[in-house]
């Protein structure tokens, strides 16, 4: 099947939110106008929508999450859903039961859609293929393979300190390999038209796709951070690591630590990404992630209203009239 | 309440004249001083608009898209345009003037309500609508009106050209389910 058919409906309306691949600029600019509409919501003193209310939103977690459950189940009730928090630890399938099974029992109890964090890439679209056709998936991490709502959140951040896409060079810098951010970062930069989009690492931690995805490649820190404008550092990921990728972390912090001084070279009005959870003088210095460049704090914060846009978008395509909006 | 017209006689300019005296005596027989105006995506924020400027209002001007409070989501779903709502600051015991280009349904203004209340409890509400139509499904009524216009259930009226050149359109229904 389709992956791109799969999230959308008929009428072109999200159905389901699982990669940027395939979903255009329009559509994506929809939904980061919509979160801003959103994050206008915490400045009520009842800070909620009613919106959903009514709906049962299942946070399904196969892996490890706190900043992104927490900010996917805060969405959920600030659209005034209800939400069940279900963590899975992959040990807990080895009482036998599938994830099929799982998805059946939680049909079975009247829910409208499933959040899904899973170690393995293609689950979430693996239940989107599988779930009852009234549910809606969305994806909050799957294996190496995509991160959408990060991504978004990460351009809800850019367009909120820079004027447009168009004329921006972005620096992803750090473990691509293992990195499903990068991945959906990657398509959600092109998608919504950047000049130019960097990846800088070791040549251990960059996969062969990387040129594929219309990326430039460096391997010099200081040279690719050359007039960059955004810089978007990628957590280590130990636990995916298998084998000996690199040296030691000293020495990966000597070369591709972001600090003061190797960002000499970049863009005067540079901005400082992360999508967390840092590991201090690892891939960033602390004097750098707390500095007055670094916008981390705020990717935190607009993940909520990201989300909340998404949310609400994908549950629009349960409207039981024509799809189209008067 | 001004008497039953026809939509094509309407001079916009007149009954944004007309609404903002009668707004001005509601405001004065109820002793209210330094309101909120409060508009409502897009046309009533285009009359509030004019109303804050004629009526030279203190308080910065509020905005509302109630696209989030909407009664009709499991309908229609979401309109994909939906603009930041914006209040001037706490409302909590201020006098809120709610304006709208058309009252109908009296859905809107339900929606329009509810979404105050969420910012804060203010001391009072006052309905101020540029046309006053027939067809009311809640029990909702404008405190200030510029006109009645006598529309059937198949006529769709807008104010359209905000928010400098302001005029109404009047248009047949499309048959949807």
């Amino acid at each position: 099947m389709n992956k791109e058919n799969l999230q959308l409906d008929r009428h072109g309306n999200l159905r389901h939110f699982l990669t940027i691949e395939g979903l255009n600029r329009a559509l994506l600019t929809e939904i980061l106008d919509m979160a801003e509409s959103f994050s206008g919501v915490t400045e009520q003193s009842i800070k909620k929508v009613p919106l959903l209310r009514g709906k049962t939103i299942v946070n399904l977690f196969f892996e490890a999450s706190t900043r992104t459950r927490t900010t996917f189940e805060l969405a959920a009730k600030r659209l005034s859903a209800d939400v069940l928090n279900i963590n899975i630890p992959a040990s807990a399938t080895s009482k036998g039961e599938t994830l099929l099974d799982t998805l059946r029992n939680l049909e079975a109890m009247h829910c409208d859609m499933f959040v899904i964090r899973h170690p393995n890439s293609g689950a979430a679209h693996f239940i989107a293929r599988h779930a009852a056709p009234h549910i809606s998936i969305i994806n909050a991490g799957d294996g190496r393979h995509a991160h959408p709502t990060q991504a978004l959140l990460d351009m809800f951040t850019i367009r909120r300190c820079k004027p447009s896409f168009h004329n921006l060079c972005v620096a992803i810098v750090g473990d691509m390999m293992h990195s499903r951010v990068a991945r959906s970062q990657i398509h959600a930069l092109s998608t919504l038209g950047v000049r130019e989009i960097r990846v800088i690492a070791p040549r251990t931690l960059i996969p062969a796709s990387a040129a594929s995805l219309g990326v430039h490649v460096y391997h010099d820190l200081r040279a690719g951070l050359r007039d960059v404008e955004v810089v978007i550092m990628l957590r280590l990921q130990h636990e995916r690591m298998r084998g000996a990728s690199l040296p030691s972390e000293h020495e990966y912090f000597q070369l591709f630590g972001l600090t003061e001084d190797k960002l000499a070279l970049a863009h005067p009005e540079l901005i400082i990404m992360h999508p967390g959870p840092i590991n201090r003088g690892v891939e960033i210095d602390s004097a750098t992630a707390d500095g007055p460049r670094s916008v981390i704090l705020q990717q935190v914060a607009h993940g909520t209203a990201v989300r909340m846009a998404v949310m609400a978008r994908a549950m629009h395509h349960q409207a039981a009239g024509t799809g189209k909006y008067q | 309440m001004a008497a039953a017209m026809k939509a094509e006689s309407l001079d916009i300019e007149t009954a944004i004249d007309e609404l903002s005296g009668q707004l001005r005596a509601c405001l004065n027989e109820r002793n209210i001083d330094n309101p909120i105006m409060v508009g409502i995506h897009t046309g009533g924020v285009w009359i509030a608009a004019r109303l804050h400027k004629l009526l030279a209002l203190t308080a910065p001007l509020g905005v509302l898209d109630i696209s989030f409070y909407r009664d009709d989501f499991t309908r229609i779903g979401l309109n994909p345009q939906v603009r930041p709502s914006q209040m001037p600051g706490n409302i909590d015991g201020r006098h809120i003037i709610l304006v709208d280009d058309v009252l109908y349904t009296g859905r809107t203004i339900r929606a329009a309500l509810n979404e105050i209340f969420d910012y804060g409890r203010p001391a009072s509400v006052i309905l101020t609508v540029l046309i006053d139509r027939d067809g009311r499904e809640l029990p909702i009524q404008a405190d200030v009106s510029a006109c009645h216009l006598e529309l059937g259930p198949q006529q769709q009226i807008k104010l359209q050209g905000g928010p400098q050149s302001l005029q109404l359109e009047i248009s047949a229904l499309d048959n949807k389910g």
